[in-house]
Parts: C-alpha cells; structure tokens; sequence
C-alpha cells in the first residue's frame, strides 16, 4: 500500500512538472487581442493572444458558417493592420459551406484584398500549406481549415503548428468542420453556435451573432456560454444578452394574434400560427429560468 | 484490315502500306501483326521531339513522322554541322529507329532531301543545285496533280524549273510555284515550334553523366548562379522558369516554376525549384544519368535593382510573393487565390477568385472597393459570407405572391423562419442572355433574394427563381448563400 501511494505521489510530481514546463510556454510578450472588452476577455487574461493557435468547432453542422465568419474576424482583428490573411480550406470544407464571397466579407468589415485563399484538395496538403504559411513572417493570422478529423492531424502536427506559430508570430485559427472536439495543442478551443440576432425593423434579421463556449483554455479556466453580436461600425463584438429578453419578445412576433388578417393564403401554412404561439411560450420559460 | 505501316523486311517481301490483311497473310506464313496506334505513334514522336530540344530550342514536327529543327546559330555548339547530323541519327539509331535526315538553308529542302534516306548537308547557295534530281513527288502536293505532271512528262524539280513559270502555275495551280520556291529556299517556309522559346537559356553539357541528386541540385544551383548573373546584366527578371534534364536514353524530364514577380535571385529560385524535387513523388527518375541540365526564363521583365535594407531584411510585400510563389511551387499556381471584383450586378460573378500569381503590384481589388457603395452605419450584412455554387434547391412554403418563406428543408432538414427581410430583387444580365441557353424566359431567371433567419439563429440567403403571377413556370426555391 505505502508503496503504490509513493509510486502515485512521484508520478503526480512528474506530470506536476511537465505540466509546469507547459506552462511556460507561453510568451509573456504575447501580444493580446480584445474579443470583447467584457466577459470574454476577462476569462482569456485580456484577450486573445496572437502568435498562437486557436481552434474553433461548429457547434453543429449547420454552424460551419457561423464558426468560419467568427474566426475570420478574429483572424482579421489579430493581423497587424495591412498585413495579409491566409485561407487554406479542404475543397469539402467549400462544397459544404460554400465559396467565400467578397461581398459578403466586406458586409463583415473585412477587406477581401487582404484575404488570399488556398483551396486544396487533401486534407494532408492543407495541413502542409498551414505549416508553411505558420512560419512566414510576410503573413499576419492564417485561418485552417481541414475537413471532419484526418488522420494527419495528430497532435505532432497540431505541436508542429504551435511551435511555427509561436516563431512567426503568425496567429492561427484551425477551424474544424464535421469533427468532434478532441485534446490538442491549441492555445484556446472554442465552439461557435449561430445565436438568434435582435430583430431589427420590419422583422429583418439582425447583425452577425455568435453563442461561444471556451471548451479549454491553456492558461486559464474554460468558460461560456457567452452571446457575443459584431458589429462592423465599431469593429468589435459586443456582449448580446444570451436568453432573449422578454420585454423583447412581442417584436419577434406577429403585432396582432394570428387570428384573422396574417394567416397564409396558401393552405399549407395553417399550422405556422400554431407553431409560433409554441415558441413565444417556450422562450418564455427560457427566459423566466434565465432569469432565475 | 489493312496494312498501315510495314517493317523493312515487310517492304523486302512486297508488303506495301494499304494492302489488305488478308493477302499479306496469303503471300507469307504468319506475319507478325499489331494494331495501327496513332496516339502511341504521336506520344513517341513526341518524346522524341522533346529529345531534340537538346540542339535547339525551336523543334517543330511536320506530318507523321518528321521533326524539323531551326539550326540557325547553334550548329557549332555540336562540333559543326556535320557531327550534329552524326550525333542525332546516331542517337536515334541507338534507341532502334532508322532515320534520315538532312541540313539545309531552307526547312523544306532540307525535308525534302531528307526522305530520299541520305545525309546530306547542302552548303548555302546550292539547294536549288541538291534537289534538281527529285522526283516532282517532292512537291507534296495532290495524288492526281503529282499524275497531271508525270503525265506531262514533267518527272524531275529540274523539268520544272527549266519551264516558264506562268504557264505552269496557270496549267497546274499556283500551288505548284509557291511549293517549288519552298523548295528551292527562294520563299521561306516558317517552322512552328512546339515549345514557347526561352528569352534566355542557360545550360550545362556533361561528358559523364550525373545521377546523383546532391551533383543534380549543385547543377541546378550553378546554373541559377548563372541566370541570375546574365539576367541581372540585361536589368530584367523571370516570372516562368523551366529546367529541363535531358536523359542520355532521349528522355526529357521538366520542372516548371513560376513567380508572382520578375526575379532572378538564385537562392529564391532554389528554393522553389526545391520545392517542386520534393513534391515530386517520383523525383526525376535519373535512371542512366543526365548529359545535359538546362534552364531558361520564360516571360522576362524589367525590374529595377532593390537596395535592401542593411540588415537585410526589407518589410515590404516581396516576403507575401515569396510565400505565394513557394505555395505555387508546391500545390501549384491555381489553388492560391485572390479576389478580383467584376463589374456586374450578379452576386456570384461579382467576386471572382483567380491565381493569386497574376497580381505582381499587390492587392488586386483595392480599387474597385473604392468604386463599390460602403455600407450604411447600423447596416447588417446584406450579402452572405459564402455562396453556394450552384445554388441549391430547396422546397419552401411561402405567401404568394412575394412574401418570404415561412419555412423551408434544405439538405434533408427543416428551416422554420423567425425573421426575414426581402425581396431584394435582382434581374438576370440581359445582355448575357444570348449566350445562356437557360435563360430563355426573362421572367423564369429574376431572382427575389430574401435574408432569414431560423429559430436556431441561423442565417441563410434565400431566392424565388420566377414568380407566382406567371402562369407556365411554378416559381422554385434555392439555397444561394450562409451568413455568418
């Protein structure tokens, strides 16, 4: 018994020590990024920190475009002003999420000129690109993006990236689409989930909005959820409430009750007033154990 | 069946192309036979063409089974004219073949005197002397207007050429003259080279052959050395550089690279160079061993000489080419992107991705976003952050005629609408319409794009192709875009 307990006790000291020796490899230099000025930044130790990797994962597979805009402002907020962005994705990543737009990045703020994308076909050659790209110094942040789990992203190749990262002062956002989230060498793991917008006028769908959760954070404690909203007149995310605010709620509903002048024309649609009754009351309940 | 090509015992035993299988087979027992294979003729013609890329850069291939190579300038680079001649049928012969060939001033004198299976070198001046004894069959020309002359009794070039030239080209077709002249070097006949010609070439010739891949890449870097030095004299820079290793066998092997900006710095054409060895699975293949490494710029430009910094590290763009030039070098030049804006009104042609090799002055759409409306201040973003292409059908419930979708099941799942802001109409380019056959019917392409938004917080770009008014087209719903 004695014996076994001094055995546990010595391995604790060695995993105590390699982990120490972890620990410190992070740059005390590192420059940090603001993600929020709020809650977000407060459980990173004031922000992200560049030169480091950060992996996001959709929350679901509908999400993937959600977690991609999200990483790509952040990926834009941590380049150095003027300083170019690298895009690798798997052509899979493209056939399922779509080709990146132009207009669609600059709706985000974001300048397209700076964006210079990589499409490729194998995972193993996105991975290759991504280290390349890791260690030039010509390249502010690269975002990359393999396809579902491929065997070459083991935790070698994920060191490899950190290590390329940490030389170059490139920052790295490795977006994971279709993959479940696993243990790495990322600095901070992140799953992004498309969050209801505020309303605006008219019932128009709102600014970009983004459920976080902080699944790891090397030198700190996980977090979330939080609800964060961009906006591209600031350049900044602010903290959106995270359960919809009641006092809110008649907007994201018909003015008047679904009885006699909004029903459908089409007789397909009887059951749609049904339906949102369900979900004003069930948000209700949200919001009251929200609250709670 | 019939016969395409005989062997020379073949021709001994009166076996002539175009006689039929089945008599061949009745006048001797069991003739070796194979199936005509022009591709496989063409692919070894071609090899062969690539192998006398070593004498000239300007090899051309005419008809079947002939090469013609412009000389001009290098024959004494080969010990003269006549070991040139020496050394390329006797390479040719070594491999198997059985070639004639022939030099002469002009491309087709020297065609010409090549198929009467002697070699020959005409010295300037004479060729009109070399081919008098010819056959008029020289000429090239039709079967029945070869006939027209014989039958004339016109057998030789030299009975033509003793003849006034009108009324030959008046009885026999002005062909005639322009084919005589070709032959006689009066009239030039121009070759038209199968490869793009080097605006400079520089190479290194082996007695012994080199195999190993150190002696290869201190080849590659010498002559890089060289280039650079050469380039560096005329003031200009490569954007495509190709080295090619010429096998003793006749094989050719070539490596291409291609930059964003003119360069000619030895050590960052190493390294793409390297690059491209690496990606190779199979690199090179040396088998017996190279006898001579070349490399040439293709595509030269003026640059102007850069003062670095003193501690030479100069924070300018030239670090991003590099990276596009060494991602090019290894997952070649197309997969690297940059976004061209077009001007048109049509989402999916506005933002166009091409080769980020073609942008040597840095970012290509600076200018075109000035031109394009910024966004409004409290603006959400109109336009998706990715498009689907092609868009993708969905079955939607909306109101008639123009209201939004009030759900809608997209790749198996339901959407069911929280909010929506549209339509944002927006017509097909009229003007392009000729050229699309799908667009036949204005009415069946206007698109009504709506933003939604589902009860998950989702966000998705949405259009009606058609509208409900119309009576001979039901109106059908696709998926065209993400936001974020």
């Amino acid at each position: 018994m004695g014996l076994e307990a001094a055995t546990l006790s010595a391995l604790r000291q060695r995993i105590a020590a390699i982990e120490a020796a972890g620990e410190v490899a992070r740059p005390s230099a590192a420059r940090l990024v603001a993600v929020d000025r709020g809650d977000v930044d407060a459980q990173l130790g004031g922000g992200l920190a560049c030169g480091a990797m950060h992996e996001f994962y959709p929350a679901a597979a509908g999400d993937q475009a959600a977690a991609d805009g999200f990483a790509a402002l952040l990926a834009f907020a941590c380049a150095p002003p003027g300083m170019p962005v690298v895009w690798i994705r798997q052509e899979q990543a493209m056939r399922e999420g779509g080709e990146l737009h132009a207009d669609g990045l600059a709706a985000l703020g974001i300048d397209p000129a700076r964006l210079v994308l990589v499409r490729l076909r194998h995972a193993v050659s996105v991975l290759r690109a991504g280290i390349e790209v890791a260690r030039s110094t010509a390249v502010g942040a690269a975002l990359i993006e393999p396809w579902g789990s491929p065997k070459e992203l083991d935790l070698t190749t994920q060191r490899r990236l950190v290590l390329a990262a940490e030389a170059s002062g490139v920052t790295l956002f490795l977006l994971r689409p279709a993959a479940e989230p696993a243990p790495g060498s990322a600095e901070t793991r992140w799953t992004v989930r498309a969050a209801p917008a505020r309303a605006l006028a008219m019932n128009a769908p709102g600014h970009p909005t983004f459920d976080l959760t902080l699944l790891r954070h090397r030198h700190g404690p996980s977090g979330g959820p939080w609800r964060l909203e961009w906006s591209r007149d600031e350049s900044r995310f602010n903290p959106a409430p995270l359960w919809r605010d009641p006092l809110s709620l008649p907007r994201f509903r018909p003015a008047a009750p679904p009885a006699a002048g909004a029903v459908p024309r089409s007789a397909g649609h009887d059951a749609a007033p049904d339906r949102r009754e369900g979900q004003g009351r069930d948000a209700h309940r949200r919001a009251g154990s929200g609250g709670a | 069946m019939r016969i395409a090509a005989p062997d020379p015992a073949a021709l001994e035993c009166g076996l002539t192309p175009g006689l039929a299988l089945a008599e061949a087979r009745a006048r001797i027992a069991d003739p070796a036979i194979a199936d005509f294979d022009s591709a496989a003729d063409d692919q070894l013609m071609e090899r062969l063409a690539d192998g006398c890329d070593r004498y000239t850069p300007l090899v051309a291939r005419r008809g079947g089974n002939e090469l013609v190579l412009d000389l001009t300038g290098v024959a004494a680079l080969f010990g003269g004219e006549k070991a040139l001649l020496r050394d390329a049928l006797g390479r040719l012969a070594r491999a198997g073949f059985t070639a004639h060939g022939a030099i002469a001033g002009a491309s087709e004198t020297a065609r010409a005197l090549a198929r009467t299976g002697q070699p020959r070198i005409v010295a300037p001046g004479d060729e009109t002397a070399s081919v008098r004894d010819l056959p008029v069959a020289a000429l090239e020309l039709e079967p029945h207007e070869i006939l027209a002359l014989t039958r004339a009794g016109l057998k030789t070039i030299a009975d033509l050429l003793e003849r006034p030239r009108a009324p030959l080209a008046a009885r026999f077709g002005s062909q005639i003259v322009t084919r005589l002249d070709q032959l006689t070097a009066a009239a030039e006949h121009p070759i038209s080279p199968r490869r793009p010609v080097a605006a400079l070439l520089v190479e290194r010739i082996f007695f012994e052959p080199i195999v190993r891949t150190e002696d290869i890449a201190a080849t590659l870097r010498f002559l890089a050395e060289d280039l650079g030095w050469r380039l560096e004299a005329r003031g200009e820079g490569g954007r495509g550089f190709e080295a090619s290793f010429y096998r003793v066998d006749g094989a050719v092997r070539r490596i291409a690279v291609a930059t964003t900006r003119p360069s000619r710095d030895p050590r960052a054409l190493m390294r793409l160079f390297a690059e491209r060895l690496d990606a190779l699975s199979d690199p090179l293949d040396a088998g017996f061993g190279f006898d001579l490494v070349r490399l040439g710029a293709y595509r030269t430009e003026a640059i102007a000489a850069v003062q670095r910094d003193l501690d030479g590290t100069d924070e300018d763009e030239g670090a991003l080419f590099e990276l596009i030039d060494q991602l090019g070098a290894r997952f070649g030049t197309a997969p690297i992107l940059r976004f061209l804006r077009d001007d048109t009104h049509m989402p999916e042609r506005r933002s166009r991705l091409v080769p980020a090799i073609r942008f040597a002055d840095g970012a290509p759409s600076k200018a075109e976003d000035a031109a394009g409306e910024p966004p409004l201040p409290g603006e959400p973003p109109l336009r998706p952050l990715t498009l689907l292409d092609p868009p993708e059908p969905v079955e939607a419930l909306a109101e008639v005629p123009d209201g939004p979708p009030f759900q809608f099941r997209w790749r198996r799942a339901l959407h069911r609408i929280a909010h929506a802001e549209g339509p944002e109409r927006i017509a097909p380019e009229w003007w392009r319409m000729a050229h699309d056959p799908r667009a036949e019917n204005a009415a069946a392409t206007t698109r009504d794009y709506y933003r939604v938004e589902d009860e998950t917080g989702r966000r998705f770009w949405l259009y009606r192709e058609g509208l409900y008014e119309s009576a001979n087209t039901q109106p059908r719903w696709y998926m065209h875009g993400l936001f974020a």
